[in-house]
């Protein structure tokens, strides 16, 4: 969940060390110990493999099955080819919800990177006291358990006796008294969004603040003497600093909001209308819902194919960074 | 100055105001959760519990098999943390501190394996669990659960590994330890804050997951606390009181550890998002 970045090397690089048990044989090309590396990573490799190579290879085989219900039950094998794919993509419902997710992917995105962005800034320019308070406030945020916080912005949004009818009444908006926000696409839409950018602030503001407490102030001091004022030195200083951090930062969001099954699960279940299905509650619904196990896991495929599209750019750049290390 | 034109006050203020933005959500699930019934079934909000009562505790802590759900929750969490977190710090212990052929390419691909689309998998996993007869179960949501944890808790590790000087490891096997020695009796220690922050995070995840077990745990006695909280809203309706002490119950754990490691788990986070 944090920004992963490749770490500068800090010296000459090590020369392997003695095997621990043996003679040790300094002069030879290939020591014993030579294996210890992967042997401390072998538990950790087979079991992403197996756990998560798996299931990704059985979604692959699965989705190129007539598997519903009565395969289900029956245990029964049957190959279609590339039927699923075909349906799916000659299909509206695909790409309407592929449109959705992406629009939603991006609308969210892009608020929690300019509000992250504000909120952590602003975390480095208030008093002691205040910041501890306010971070203490991003963490209950951030802490707070999704099935929780949604059930939570249901009851802040309720129809009957929820405190955002009644403050919106209180603002001069009549009509809200008795509203519905859960009835219609959008409204359903910005509550989601709500939740999802308070919950997700946090992540970003935080892991900011703790970038710019890294900015060296000899930067400031010689832009300072270069005459340059608040915002120059921001633009030029700061900025740049935090760059590859945003980029990484961003990237990780895009990921996460596209696949937020569970604030739109449970708001709404994709309603009212499956209206508001992104593209993993549309896999979940069409697959286990409708039991159209196949044609579930095409879409789950899809899905993840269109996560790598919108990945890749920020995987050329772990690449690249990874490279750059050498 | 620029700066003191600008001023602290309009800083502060904003601070002031997102303070109450974030903290009100939470605020109004806790005091809704102590509300008598007549005071949340109100025309006119009422912002204090001025009667409180632990009436909706009791009765989503009386809701049928709560404290299986409690049970399963723990069990299946702490296991798949504490199983990640060894699986991990072996692994992060060679990438973090050993030279070796491929060692970026592992990098890079458990960086890979944190994007992992889990939450579209779940069909697929199900018929692998159903195959090898395990629905119904915490076996495979452990297993599960500590792959989904386990690359964010080995690249964050790798990171608290590497800031552990070398001097020291190396001090101690001139004492005469030897490698292994050496890292459980000097960097493991040192490691501690670090073991914390990251267990937290796949702490939050592993309790949190939803999907997976809605799949595969149809049985009420192997499903754990997100199911219960999404059950619980659709049995008991409109009853505000009772859901939110049933969420309130939910996120206490989660809360309480991310309150207590607070100062520790932005730290990590620093430590892991930006030193790497």
């Amino acid at each position: 969940m944090t920004v992963q970045t490749e770490r500068a090397p800090s010296g000459p690089a090590e020369a392997p060390k003695p095997p621990v048990k043996g003679k040790g044989r300094p002069s030879a090309p290939r020591k014993a110990g030579d294996f210890v590396p992967y042997l401390l990573l072998l538990p950790a490799v087979a079991a992403t493999l197996v756990f998560l190579g798996w299931p990704l290879v059985n979604n692959a085989i699965l989705s190129f099955q007539n598997l519903n219900m009565r395969q289900l039950i029956q245990r029964l094998t049957e190959w279609n080819g590339i039927d699923n794919y075909r349906d799916i993509l000659t299909g509206p419902d695909f790409w309407r919800v592929t449109g959705r997710s992406i629009v939603f992917a991006g609308v969210n995105v892009l608020l929690i990177m300019i509000l992250g962005t504000i909120v952590g800034l602003l975390l480095a320019r208030i008093g002691k006291k205040m910041r501890v308070t306010l971070m203490i406030a991003l963490v209950l945020a951030w802490a707070m358990p999704v099935v929780a916080s949604s059930t939570v912005y249901q009851w802040l949004f309720a129809q009957r006796f929820g405190v955002v009818n009644w403050v919106l009444v209180q603002l001069g908006f009549e009509g809200m008294g008795d509203h519905n926000w859960f009835g219609t696409q959008m409204s359903t839409f910005f509550v989601v969004t709500l939740l999802i950018v308070w919950q997700s602030i946090p992540f970003v503001a935080l892991s900011l603040y703790a970038a710019t407490t890294t900015i060296p102030k000899e930067l400031y001091e010689a832009a300072a003497l270069d005459g340059a004022n608040a915002w120059r030195s921001f633009t030029s200083v700061t900025m740049p600093f935090l760059r590859p951090f945003l980029y990484a930062t961003t990237f990780l969001e895009i990921i996460w909001v596209f696949k937020a099954f569970v604030q739109v699960y449970t708001i709404n279940a994709g309603g009212p209308d499956r209206l508001t299905e992104i593209l993993p509650v549309y896999a979940y619904i069409e697959g286990i819902g409708n039991q159209h196990y196949g044609m579930g896991s095409a879409i789950a495929m899809l899905t993840i194919v269109i996560m790598l599209l919108l990945t890749a750019y920020y995987l050329r750049i772990v690449l690249k960074q990874e490279e750059d290390q050498r | 100055m620029k700066r003191s034109l600008f001023g602290r006050f309009w800083p502060n203020a904003t601070a002031v105001f997102l303070v109450l933005v974030f903290i009100f959500p939470v605020y109004w699930m806790f005091s809704t959760a102590f509300k008598k019934t007549t005071d949340i079934v109100t025309d006119t909000p009422v912002w204090f519990p001025t009667n409180p009562t632990t009436q909706h505790f009791k009765t989503a802590i009386d809701a049928d098999n709560f404290w299986t759900f409690v049970g399963n929750s723990f069990t299946v969490t702490v296991l798949a943390v504490v199983f990640s977190l060894i699986i991990a710090l072996a692994a992060s212990f060679a990438l973090a501190r050993m030279r070796f052929k491929g060692r970026r390419g592992f990098i890079i691909g458990f960086m890979v394996a944190q994007m992992a689309p889990w939450e579209v998998m779940v069909i697929a996993i199900y018929f692998i669990v159903r195959d090898a007869d395990m629905l119904n179960s915490l076996v495979p949501l452990t297993l599960f659960y500590m792959v989904m944890i386990l690359p964010f808790t080995l690249l964050t590790l790798r990171g608290f590994v590497a800031a552990v000087p070398k001097e020291l490891e190396e001090a101690a096997m001139v004492d005469g330890c030897t490698r292994r020695q050496a890292f459980l009796k000097v960097i493991l220690p040192l490691l501690a804050p670090g073991l914390m922050s990251t267990s937290m995070f796949g702490f939050i995840t592993a309790w949190n997951e939803f999907p997976m077990v809605l799949v595969l745990n149809k049985q009420v006695e192997y499903q754990t606390l997100p199911v219960w909280l999404a059950g619980f809203q659709s049995v008991f309706g409109n009853d505000w009181g009772a859901t939110m002490a049933a969420s309130t119950l939910f996120a206490i754990p989660v809360l309480l550890l991310f309150l207590y490691l607070q100062r520790r788990a932005v730290g990590g986070l620093s430590d892991g998002a930006v030193k790497g």
